[in-house]
């Protein structure tokens, strides 16, 4: 099941399903989410808001608003 | 000349490697019909030389900002005058998979290329090994180097390279070829960009499994955050680090700076008063005595403030906390159209407005930069505090409330509130006032903690100081020089005749010199436009001498103190003389000029007031347009006047 990234968990191991339309889906694209990407969140701000996540090798942040268009599915060696 | 586009990702390095490749001999200017910094630099090697373009860090050819629309705009166009001869992209050896989108795109336009590998050190360190020469065999027609700019390695055969490359002397025979072999999808076309950077994804992914060896690989990251990401970004600590961090740099630029500051205006002074017994007494000496010489202290004064503040900036940068502490405060800002990256140039702000605006350059979203910039005035700077400690003195009773509470301390700090809460107010209206044609997201990278290069921020020091004094500079010495004549000169006779008919039994308390100084102010341009302007300020409370004050006190706001001293002829040093004067002072019913009515108006006319040219200039140079300026002049105008009106009416 796909669920949107901006209510997973930290530490979860994540797969890039698709991105949703938006504005800025090439821009996520871009950064890195293609489809079957293997993502997970790092750490949170004190608010829940924003999320870090490790895209590959490297760190991004983005607010909850943009992590809502990224739908992810949790990897089964979870 | 031939030249050479340096392009890349942020955080690859870049700027590392454009400061190795051309040092000092660097130029900001703008990209030809767009405000965005086009930085260049020179690069020579045994007589040859060629021109470096710094291109501002993108993840894509196709744009998501203003600044990176420029090297869309560049690269899909031939006749564009900073189309490159030959191109060199930078890509951080630790996260090739996204960097290698960018080179596929610009690989693909078929210029003389250059993939420079930078910061493979690092990537060592986290367990990536890249086999360059099975690289080379996917790539023959370009050259690649392997860098580590951070200590200077492999740049000496970079820039063999990069001469090589500009020997050929083919390099782009005909530029018309080349619009027809074109790739490039059209900009606002984000379909078909979309199916081509999952296609470019396919092929890195696919190459990236023949030459790099990643041992990093399945292993919970999470797990693996360093202690210093633990801290940094804490619910506690997190804030009371940032807090510690921008308290010490208030401090910094608030009491370090303070003795070069002194340094500089006491020289130029003396430098002044050096050049006035030198030279013959007449028109040419006052002006560069009265006008020019104060002007260029009035310029360099601000420089220990804007290099301390843009040390402990380059500091935070490079170590990569400053992503962090955006980070943690992003969602405290957010609510008033203001961004993470906000805080450092607001905080800045309560010591100078000019710092804190320049360091607005590291908001990349042009629209909560703009708000931050529009509201950085707002916070009480320093120069305020000689207005408020003159005024809280003169109608503020030294009492305790409750004891312990002191009036007027209390009364400085209802100031510094009032501005912070007042900039607040004004950034949450401006969100809904301003509109951007850029799509408003946050997607920030947050660097590995790293040592930070300290010839970068040195490099990049002496580029803000080299812009503030060129760029502002000229526009604070021009005002410097009117205010100065407009101060200097009256309607031709009535000067003369107001010192000839100074009665000087009436001034027993002064000397002569100060009773002219005063009598000519007072019938200067200035003091006429005081006198002109008392209807308009006699609402607020303020009389022509205040007027006066107001406009002379545009130069920077501790003028106030000067300029009350001179119209009352008294020693400027002696602020106990001043405000003996300032109580006596009565209008025409007998009753005290200097009420509390009129000391709180004043004060929070000073709080509100864009009484501050420097920082004109400084948002004029910022925004490139002096509509931001002019606004902002206005806006803090009115809001100063309304509230003095409110204040003085309750008070009164």
């Amino acid at each position: 099941m796909s669920q949107s990234l901006n209510i997973c968990k930290i530490g979860e191991k994540l797969r890039v399903s698709s991105i949703l339309p938006s504005e800025i889906s090439s821009k996520l694209l871009e950064m890195g989410f293609y489809s079957g990407k293997e993502i997970e969140i790092l750490y949170k701000a004190p608010f829940g808001d924003p999320i870090a996540i490790q895209v590959g090798d490297y760190v991004l942040s983005m607010r909850k608003n943009e992590a809502q268009y990224i739908e992810v599915i949790k990897s089964v060696n979870n | 000349m031939k030249k050479i586009a340096l392009i890349g990702n942020p955080n690859t390095g870049k700027t590392s490697v454009f400061n190795r490749l051309t040092g000092l001999n660097q130029h900001v200017a703008n990209f030809p019909g767009v405000t965005v910094d086009k930085k260049s630099g020179l690069l020579k090697l045994n007589n040859e030389q060629v021109t470096v373009i710094d291109f501002p860090g993108t993840y894509s050819i196709y744009p998501h900002s203003a600044d990176e629309k420029i090297v869309y705009d560049v690269f899909s166009n031939p006749k564009h005058e900073d189309f490159p001869d030959a191109v060199l992209v930078v890509a951080d050896a630790s996260n090739l998979e996204r960097n290698l989108l960018l080179f596929a795109q610009i690989y693909d336009l078929n210029l003389p290329l250059i993939l420079i590998i930078n910061m493979s050190d690092i990537a060592h360190r986290k367990g990536i090994e890249i086999d360059i020469e099975k690289l080379k065999i996917e790539f023959p027609t370009i050259t690649i180097c392997q860098t580590n700019a951070r200590v200077g390695a492999g740049i000496d055969i970079l820039k063999e390279e990069i001469f090589k490359l500009n020997s050929k002397t083919n390099l782009i025979t005909d530029r018309k070829q080349i619009l027809e072999n074109y790739t490039l999808a059209n900009n606002n076309d984000t379909v078909s960009q979309e199916i081509e950077t999952s296609k470019r994804f396919e092929f890195i992914k696919n190459l990236i499994s023949k030459f790099v060896q990643n041992k990093s690989q399945n292993v919970s990251k999470s797990k693996k955050l360093s202690f210093y990401d633990k801290i940094t970004i804490h619910p506690i600590f997190g804030y009371v680090i940032f807090a510690l961090i921008l308290i010490s740099i208030f401090q910094l630029i608030f009491s370090i700076a303070a003795l070069p500051m002194e340094l500089i205006d006491g020289s130029f002074a003396d430098f002044a008063s050096w050049t006035a017994e030198e030279l013959p007494a007449g028109i040419l000496s006052d002006l560069l005595t009265g006008g020019i010489i104060p002007g260029l202290g009035g310029v360099l004064v601000f420089l220990p403030q804007i290099l301390i503040l843009f040390f402990c900036l380059g500091i935070l940068e490079e170590t990569g906390y400053l992503a962090r502490a955006v980070f943690i405060m992003d969602r405290i800002m957010r609510p008033f159209g203001l961004n993470g990256k906000s805080v450092v140039p607001l905080i800045s702000s309560s010591a100078c407005a000019i710092p804190g605006i320049m360091a607005t350059r590291t908001i990349s979203n042009k629209k909560e930069r703009l708000i931050t910039i529009l509201i950085a005035p707002l916070m009480s700077c320093s120069a305020r505090i000689p207005v408020f400690t003159l005024l809280i003195a003169l109608v503020i009773p030294n009492k305790y409330v409750f004891g312990f509470i002191n009036l007027q301390g209390l009364t400085l700090f209802a100031m510094y509130s009032l501005g912070i809460i007042t900039a607040l107010f004004i950034a949450w209206i401006l969100k809904i006032f301003i509109k951007t044609e850029e799509k408003s997201f946050f997607l920030l990278e947050i660097p590995d903690f790293k040592v930070p290069r300290w010839s970068n921020i040195f490099i990049s020091l002496f580029e803000k100081g080299k812009v503030f004094v060129l760029e502002a500079g000229k526009v604070i010495l021009a005002i410097s020089i009117i205010l100065w004549a407009l101060a200097t000169f009256g309607p031709s006779d009535s000067m003369q005749n107001a010192v000839k008919n100074i009665n000087y039994s009436q001034h027993q308390n002064a000397d002569s010199s100060q009773v002219i100084a005063s009598v000519k102010l007072e019938n200067s341009y200035i003091g006429i436009l005081g006198k002109t302007i008392e209807p308009v300020i006699k609402p607020i409370g303020f009389d022509w001498k205040i007027g006066i004050s107001l406009i002379t006190s545009f130069a920077a706001r501790e003028v106030f103190v000067g300029s009350m001293a001179t119209i009352y002829s008294v020693h400027q040093e002696d602020n106990k003389g001043l405000l003996q004067t300032m109580r006596n002072e009565r209008n025409s019913l007998g009753k005290p000029i200097y009420s509390l009515a009129t000391g709180l108006s004043l004060m929070v006319f000073y709080v509100f007031a864009m009484q501050c040219m420097a920082t004109l200039a400084t948002v004029k140079t910022e925004t490139k347009t002096w509509k931001w300026p002019l606004i902002q002049l206005f806006y803090m105008g009115g809001l100063a006047y309304l509230s003095s009106f409110i204040v003085y009416q309750v008070f009164s």
